[in-house]
């Protein structure tokens, strides 16, 4: 059984409960005991850091605290949600890095009776400690529905990559862990080299022109590469490219159709829940198309025997993956 | 202390111009040295602009003659510097050099101080320690020893080859070790050289062949040292010499068991991973010697027991499947390490998409598809083997210049991808970029070079490449690789679509560089490379005498510069043999009988087993052959039994009391 | 005599490959550091006996710096890690003498270093400036008191 702390986020009871949903359905399976910290606060997204950061910090510093407090047998906080993650991890660093303001936020939570030492929690994302902790084996152990046929591309958005503070992720320009993750259920991984670009964020109130250009990249290069869906680990790149897919399509008069859902659902699927239980369904994009290619027994694709007349193409160097524990020659 | 001994001590202070006397009050050092120090045994104290010049040298050659002088100090620069200099002068004249100190005043004190009266205290109380220290020194003589004329070299590209080549048409013999099944290292895999574009292979092969027959060269190839003891003149190297499975005695090198040989696999080493070979082969046609070597983890044989197809079609019946490795010892004076670089993985910048896309290829890649013996038969094409580029794009300083990586710049990469650019433009007429930070084409014909290439219409994009990749974001990018790049020239960011993207790969140390350094007992710099002896004036010895670095194992340079060095190498090692023998500081460590108690607490320190226990006479014994000098034995023995020539315990006493000016203080606590 | 700033006597021991080289690097290369140490040259740092500390202190050093190559890149291979152990032994003994532990510093400083033996050695010189004079080496005939101490302590009784 592992235990972690649990930092859920606003969205996972709002817009994005489906991943809330689809977390609560592979939980059991892969023996994951999450302890939801007591009396969490919002933590405040991305925007009340570029305002005033003391108390932005002493916001997000507030969870780390209560977590410290509720520390029981694990010290390890777990959050699904990108931006959370990233805020919790800057936090936890920054205040490390910066003695000042860690004293300045220290005498903040001092106010409501709290205290946060620096460097007490491990801060990580939910897929980090289903890569790294659970492990792909005993993922792959528990599928019992393959999702062989389905052309999944991986979004890994741009916050978990960047900037990597305690050097958890395999690359920071082309990340594999969702890769690994999706091949692990069984998936058609496309390689998609705009996995941790950005989706708009915010942009999509403050300047939906730019917000609507970046989405309409990922999409438009998903849809070239024939992708039946694409598959993401943060709440608001789901929602920027769900949500905001028709008016995307408006603006640019294109009319791509790409649905994109949570990992934890595709997980959830693999592992043979129902796809009401993951929420899926629940997207404004619908999956419906995309899930008929497995929705229905498909069978196994047999990869066509090698032909005895070698291929002319000049032969790849081979692929270099931090996950399988092949260290590049240095 | 010990007793007082009547020495008569000459001290010499240098002004050095103005780098001494500019902050060290230099006449006030002298005079205070001839009155204070007096009594010690100073008879003479002289300040001099140049100590180093044959004037300065003559005037202390003039003083030991005619005021007998019996112990010199100069107060000056580094000992590493001129201690040679003056100790030959002090010879001369009929002083024995080792009873001349060097007090360095210079890169200890005037140039690292500001305050004037501090810096010319300090100085006096160097020079007092000099002089308390000189007065302890004894007179040694150097240690000759013979040196055998045999060479051995490591590494046979071409800064080895032509080291090689140098000794034997001298008439000396050289063993030349190498690791591959071949000799000729990278440069037989390029295709052209710069800047003069001559085939690689051709100007390299009729070396390989000079090497390979010559007399007074042992090839060994397949070949590694595994282990190095001794010092200059006398080293004892062990060679594994891998089983090839070939019997070299009865192998012609007519190449049937490669033909027949049904298991390919990918050629890693020399096509850079992008050609096959066979399990059994030779690495190239021109490869010397042309024996074959039979790939154990790849062989069918080997893996399941079945084929043996070499073994039935050769016609000699060379084929041994059961060779063994075979261990060689040899005997040599000197070792010339040129085992050349690695390059960088390219893989390790993610965002240039080496590994993932495809039609991104390394230098390595790229000069073996443009070589006519390569893959492709000299067609420039892409991964599919088939389409000729319409557009290529040449990064530079990939991996080097970035704190990313590699800090330092690979000296070649920018001549590099100007011949890319040539040749491209040649073989295929596309258009080429080239994206450089600064263009460095600094030797003879290179800038000419590089104005060619701009004549020619390579384009040139003055930035560093951000992002290379397959994600199009406007119809004209579709199906290309896009280029994304800063332009600082025009000031503006730009996507650049093009077919092909060749990465001018950096240059590294080998992977295992340290490891075979501390075999040979050189270090490696903070980057990997060999250290060298001083990086300006000596730069193909190392600190280990009788051990030479030489090619990209010292540093990334070309070719020219490379057999410079190898030439430069050869010269040391011929000076050496030609001597027959070799003079060794003789600061040794001995043991007194007579104050051993046999407590063998030294007998585990010494790392060159020159410490032997004698059990008939329950005494330690030290050899003095092998004695390197570094004293740790003699602070170590309890009863003081052991004693260092050079470094005497009375020597290191005498000179902490005079840089304490105790020595002061007990003269003058003499009672009246 | 309190006006007067205290300027620590600091023996430094060099090791010839390394760390003297890497003093000369700091020279050619004109770096600044504090006047207060005097350096003795030495094959290896392996060659320290630790009576030479000693010697430096009882003769008016404040401060012994021991300096040599970096774990690993000792010329004469493993030399270097035998004066660590007797470095660390000679703390200890200095601990029972009643001085201070601190007052002999261990520095690795490879040939390429000499801004690191530039800033080590400024810094020690502070270190020591704290700590104070040792004041060990006194000869005893300055200390008027300890005349009389002394002979009150030796008389015998008739």
């Amino acid at each position: 059984m592992n235990k972690y702390l649990f930092y859920p986020g606003c969205s996972m009871e709002s817009s994005g409960r489906a991943y809330g949903d689809s977390i609560r359905a592979i939980v059991e399976p892969l023996d994951l005991s999450f302890e939801e910290i007591d009396d969490w606060n919002c933590c405040g997204a991305t925007e009340y850091l570029g305002i005033n950061l003391i108390p932005a910090y002493s916001l997000i510093a507030r969870n780390l605290a209560l977590a410290a407090k509720q520390m029981n047998g694990t010290h390890t906080v777990v959050a699904p949600c990108s931006a959370c993650y990233l805020n919790l991890a800057k936090a936890d660093y920054y205040m490390q890095e910066r003695p000042s303001l860690g004293v300045k936020v220290n005498e903040a939570l001092a106010a409501g009776d709290l205290q946060y030492k620096p460097g007490t929690l491990d801060v990580r994302h939910l897929i980090d400690i289903l890569v790294y902790d659970v492990g792909l084996e005993k993922i792959r152990s528990k599928v019992v529905r393959p999702l062989h046929g389905l052309k999944v591309v991986p979004y890994m958005g741009c916050m978990l990559p960047r900037p990597d503070y305690q050097h958890r992720w395999s690359d920071h320009e082309h990340p594999t862990e969702l890769d690994d993750l999706l091949r692990a259920l069984g998936a058609d991984v496309i390689d998609y080299p705009l996995t941790s670009e950005c989706c708009g964020g915010h942009m999509t109130q403050i300047g939906p022109e730019t917000a609507f250009e970046l989405i309409r990249r990922l999409v438009a290069d998903a849809d070239e590469r024939g992708a039946h869906l694409m598959a993401t680990v943060c709440p608001m790149c789901q929602m920027n490219i769900d949500a905001y897919q028709n008016e995307m399509n408006h603006y640019f008069g294109t009319d791509y159709h790409m649905p994109v859902l949570f990992f934890t659902q595709l997980m959830g699927l693999a592992f043979g829940s129902q796809p009401e239980e993951l929420g899926i369904g629940v997207e404004l994009v619908s999956s419906r198309n995309a899930m008929a290619n497995i929705g229905v027994e498909v069978p196994v694709t047999q990869e066509p025997a090698a032909p005895r007349k070698k291929d002319e193409g000049l032969p790849m160097p081979r692929r270099w993956t931090k996950h399988e524990g092949k260290e590049a020659v240095k | 202390m010990s007793e007082k001994k009547n020495e008569r001590v000459g001290v010499y202070v240098c002004h050095c111009g103005s780098n001494i006397a500019g902050v060290v009050d230099v006449v006030d050092v002298a005079k205070w040295a001839q009155e204070k120090l007096g009594p010690q045994g100073v008879i003479i104290a002289r300040e001099y602009k140049f100590m180093c010049s044959s004037l300065g040298q003559e005037l202390i050659q003039k003083d030991i003659k005619e005021l007998g002088l019996t112990r010199i100090v100069v107060a000056a620069c580094s000992p590493h510097l001129h201690e040679k200099t003056f100790r030959t002068a002090a010879k001369n004249a009929g002083l024995n050099p080792y009873l001349v100190e060097l007090a360095s005043i210079r890169e200890q004190v005037s140039w690292v101080h500001t305050d004037k009266a501090v810096a010319t205290a300090k100085s006096k109380a160097v020079v007092s320690g000099a002089v308390s220290r000189v007065i302890e020194n004894v007179a040694l003589d150097e240690i000759k020893v013979p040196i055998n004329p045999n060479t051995l070299i490591v590494g046979g590209g071409i800064a080895g080859i032509q080291s090689a080549l140098e000794i034997a048409n001298a008439g000396f013999h050289v063993y030349l070790v190498e690791r591959e099944p071949s000799i000729g290292g990278h440069m037989a895999q390029f295709d052209k050289t710069f800047p003069t574009l001559d085939c690689s292979a051709c100007i390299l092969t009729p070396r390989m062949v000079e090497a390979g027959t010559h007399p007074n060269i042992t090839l060994l190839t397949w070949s590694e040292v595994v282990k190095v003891t001794g010092f200059v003149g006398n080293f004892n190297v062990t060679i594994k010499k891998k089983a090839r499975f070939v019997n070299e005695e009865l192998c012609t090198g007519c190449g049937i068991c490669q033909e027949k040989c049904p298991k390919k696999v990918i050629d890693e080493v020399y096509e850079a991973g992008l050609g096959y070979r066979k399990a059994v082969y030779t690495p190239f046609a021109q490869a010397v010697p042309n024996f074959p070597v039979m790939d154990k983890e790849n062989c069918t044989y080997f893996i399941k027991g079945t084929c043996k197809a070499c073994e039935k079609f050769c016609p000699t019946g060379a084929i041994d499947f059961k060779q063994e490795d075979q261990l060689i010892n040899i005997d040599v004076g000197n070792i010339v390490l040129a085992t050349g670089y690695d390059l960088f993985d390219a893989r390790r910048v993610s965002n240039y998409g080496y590994g993932r896309l495809p039609n991104v290829f390394t230098s390595l890649e790229f000069e073996r598809l443009s070589n006519a013996a390569g893959p492709t038969s000299g067609n420039i094409v892409l991964r599919d083997g088939k389409t000729a580029p319409k557009s290529v794009g040449i990064i530079h300083c990939v991996g080097s210049r970035d704190k990313n990586f590699n800090n330092y710049c690979s000296v070649i990469c920018c001549m590099q991808g100007l011949k890319f650019a040539h040749l491209v433009h040649e073989r295929t007429g596309a258009t080429v970029y080239n994206f450089y930070i600064d263009m460095r084409t600094a030797y003879k014909a290179y800038d000419e070079f590089y104005q060619r290439v701009l004549e020619e219409g390579t384009l040139f994009v003055r930035g560093k490449v951000a992002e290379v990749t397959n994600a199009a974001r406007y119809e004209s990018e579709k199906g290309k690789l896009v280029i994304q790049v800063e332009d600082t020239l025009v000031g503006k960011q730009r996507r650049i679509p093009v077919d092909m993207v060749i990465l001018s790969s950096g240059l590294q140390p080998r992977h295992d560089a340290k490891e075979v350094g501390k075999l040979f007992g050189i270090s490696c710099s903070m980057d990997g490379w060999f250290t060298e002896k001083h990086p300006k004036l000596d730069p193909v010895a190392t600190m280990t005498e009788g051990i030479y670095i030489v090619g990209c194992a010292q540093g990334p340079k070309d070719i020219p510069s490379s057999v410079a060095q190898g030439a430069a190498a050869s010269a040391r090692v011929l000076d050496k043999i030609l001597q027959k023998e070799v003079a060794l500081e003789p600061i040794k460590a001995s043991v007194d009988q007579e104050m051993c108690s046999g407590c063998r607490i030294c007998n585990g320190l010494c790392p060159f087993n020159a410490i032997t226990f004698l059990e008939d006479r329950m005494v330690t014994e030290i050899n003095p052959a092998l004695c390197q000098g570094c004293g740790t034995c003699v602070a170590a023995c309890p009863a003081g039994a052991i004693s260092g020539t050079g470094f005497s315990n009375e020597q290191i006493i005498a000179q902490i009391d005079g840089l304490l000016l105790r020595n002061l203080e007990i003269q003058e606590a003499v009672p009246a | 005599m309190t006006d007067k700033i205290f300027e620590p006597t600091i023996i430094g021991f060099t090791c010839n490959w390394c760390s003297y080289r890497a003093s000369d690097l700091a020279g050619t290369a004109r770096m600044k550091y504090a006047p207060n140490v005097r350096l003795i040259r030495m094959m290896c740092s392996g060659r320290l006996d630790p009576t030479f500390v000693l010697r430096a202190l009882s003769g008016g050093a404040d401060g012994v710096m021991i300096t040599g190559c970096h774990p690993g890149e000792c010329h004469y291979i493993e030399q270097n890690y035998k004066a660590l152990r007797r470095f660390l032994l000679l703390r200890r003994v200095l601990a029972g003498l009643g001085i201070e532990p601190e007052r002999v510093k261990l520095v690795w400083a490879s040939a390429a270093e000499g801004a690191r033996f530039a800033s080590e050695t400024t810094a020690f010189v502070e270190e020591i400036r704290k700590l104070g004079p040792l004041n060990w080496g006194k000869p005893v005939a300055q200390l008027e008191n300890l005349q009389e101490e002394i002979s009150k302590l030796e008389e015998v009784s008739a």
